[in-house]
């Protein structure tokens, strides 16, 4: 049975009518085409699909939908405003940050998330913020550099 | 295979009463769902076999961590994320602190609840060696109304516990005077982050001079449940660890865990791995003191 669903994602508010227990991850890139939230394992371990609800970094693959109810979501589509690229991903692009593409996401809403809660992250805090964040491309030093110059053009 | 969510219910009571309410018309129908990190993974895969669900994720009545002279109380629908900001849990039960530190990563830490932790009943669960080693109590709820009990005899086997299909936990209240006492834990996992751990001890010991004035063991892996080590920490009462002495109390110790650890023999070790690491860990934490 479906049940009418609200939320606002990235500023927008939307209305779904779903089955309370579909996946936030399915929501988003079926029901509303924001098809950047991407899905690696489905299962909590990979942050490939992760978003930030309420401000709080999650899996949404993990999220039923009702959950999500009257929540404020932002999804990669989210983060740069008007055409322009947000540092994050500006400094994702220039250090070699992304290769596949298919963690960026879930990687520019960790850093989001790492940022604002520590704008100038040690290394350490670097390595905790990401550790639920899989690569198989970069080797993930490149990440970490790009998180460090992200931190130093936000807050230098 | 992925399940087919339309074959799902889930509905999200508007208070803790209307849940238990719920619960109490048709026990063993409904399932509640906290953070979801627990089954939302079953669902995924396939494997969530309760169709019914409610949602206990949004209830402010389980969120909540006070403060008295005595002990630290604390929702079960408290997340790790929660426990990790709080200055008491910090300053009073950093075993605490330390094992919600481990539990998966931070999006995960954003969602998981200690109540989820705790009523999932995995043996191998971050959080229930530290709470045992602390002598938590746990509080029940019904529409019937509260029981509380020692979290000592909450589990009854592999994930099984005295939570009956019409209860909720309600919360878990940890003492909070430790200053005086000596504390340690370790978790041995394949992976810092997010791996769930082969075997873990988290332990505390008053000393008197040389003597253990008192000491308290909780383990988790070492049986099919997260474990009190009652015989082992009976075996070191009044032991001595002074260097003459250190030695035979490590001997007594390991003994002692050898006969009540009953470990399980799965994917992510065997038993007797299990036991020989938790007799190490043992030892190490002896050797501290
Ligand atoms: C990628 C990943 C990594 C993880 N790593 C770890 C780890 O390192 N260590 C670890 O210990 N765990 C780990 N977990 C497991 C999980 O995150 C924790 O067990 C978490 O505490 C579960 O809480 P929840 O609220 O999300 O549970 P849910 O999935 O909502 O529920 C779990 C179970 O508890 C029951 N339940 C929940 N709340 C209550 C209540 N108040 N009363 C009665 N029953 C209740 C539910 O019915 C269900 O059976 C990991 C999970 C994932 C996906
Ligand atoms: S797809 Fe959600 S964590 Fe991997
Ligand atoms: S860039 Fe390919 S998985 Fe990270």
């Amino acid at each position: 049975m479906n049940t009418p669903i609200q939320f606002t994602v990235n500023g927008n508010r939307q209305s779904v009518d779903v089955p309370p227990m579909k996946r936030l991850l399915d929501v988003l890139r079926e029901d509303l085409h924001l098809t950047g939230t991407k899905e690696g394992c489905g299962e909590g371990e990979c942050g490939a699909c992760a978003v930030l609800l309420n401000g709080e970094l999650v899996n949404s693959c993990l999220v039923p939908a009702l959950q999500a109810h009257g929540s404020r979501l932002c999804t990669i589509e989210g983060v740069s405003t008007e055409g322009q690229l947000h540092p994050i991903q500006q400094c994702f692009l220039e250090r070699g940050g992304a290769q596949c593409g298919i963690c960026t996401p879930g990687m520019i809403l960790a850093t989001h998330h790492l940022l604002d809660k520590y704008p100038n992250p040690t290394l350490e805090q670097i390595q905790e913020g990401l550790a639920g964040n899989l690569c198989r491309c970069t080797g993930y030093m490149r990440i970490f550099e790009s998180v460090q110059q992200a931190a130093n053009t936000i807050s230098p | 295979m992925r399940s087919d969510v339309s074959l799902y219910d889930l509905s999200a009571p508007p208070s803790l009463d209307a849940a238990l309410a719920i619960l109490a018309k048709e026990p063993g129908k409904y399932t509640p769902i906290a953070g979801g990190t627990e089954l939302m993974v079953a669902l995924g895969v396939g494997r969530l076999v309760q169709h019914s669900l409610i949602s206990i994720q949004h209830l402010r009545e389980l969120r909540f961590i006070r403060v008295d002279d005595k002990a630290i109380h604390i929702g079960a629908g408290t997340t790790f994320t929660d426990i990790r900001r709080s200055q008491a849990i910090a300053e009073d039960l950093p075993l605490l602190i330390q094992s919600a530190s481990w539990t998966g990563s931070i999006a995960n830490q954003n969602r998981g609840t200690l109540g989820g932790n705790i009523c999932n009943a995995s043996p191998a669960a971050d959080t229930p060696p530290a709470l045992l080693a602390y002598g938590a109590t746990v509080r029940l709820i019904s529409a019937s109304g509260t029981r509380t009990m020692p979290y000592s005899d909450f589990h009854l086997g592999y994930k099984k516990t005295v939570l009956r299909p019409d209860e909720l936990l309600h919360s878990i209240s940890v003492p909070r005077d430790f200053s005086d006492y000596r504390q340690y834990i370790r978790k041995v996992g394949t992976r810092n982050a997010q791996s769930i751990s082969k075997i873990a001890l988290a332990a505390i010991a008053k000393l008197e001079g040389d003597t253990i004035a008192d000491i308290r063991l909780g383990a988790a892996s070492l049986t099919d449940r997260p474990v009190r080590c009652s015989a082992t920490e009976a075996a070191l009462q009044r032991q001595r660890i002074d260097g003459a002495n250190l030695d035979a109390t490590v001997r007594a110790a390991r003994a002692a865990l050898a006969t009540e650890a009953k470990p399980i023999d799965d994917i992510r070790s065997t038993a007797k791995y299990r036991a020989a690491v938790a007799a190490n860990l043992l030892e190490e934490f002896l050797r501290s003191l």
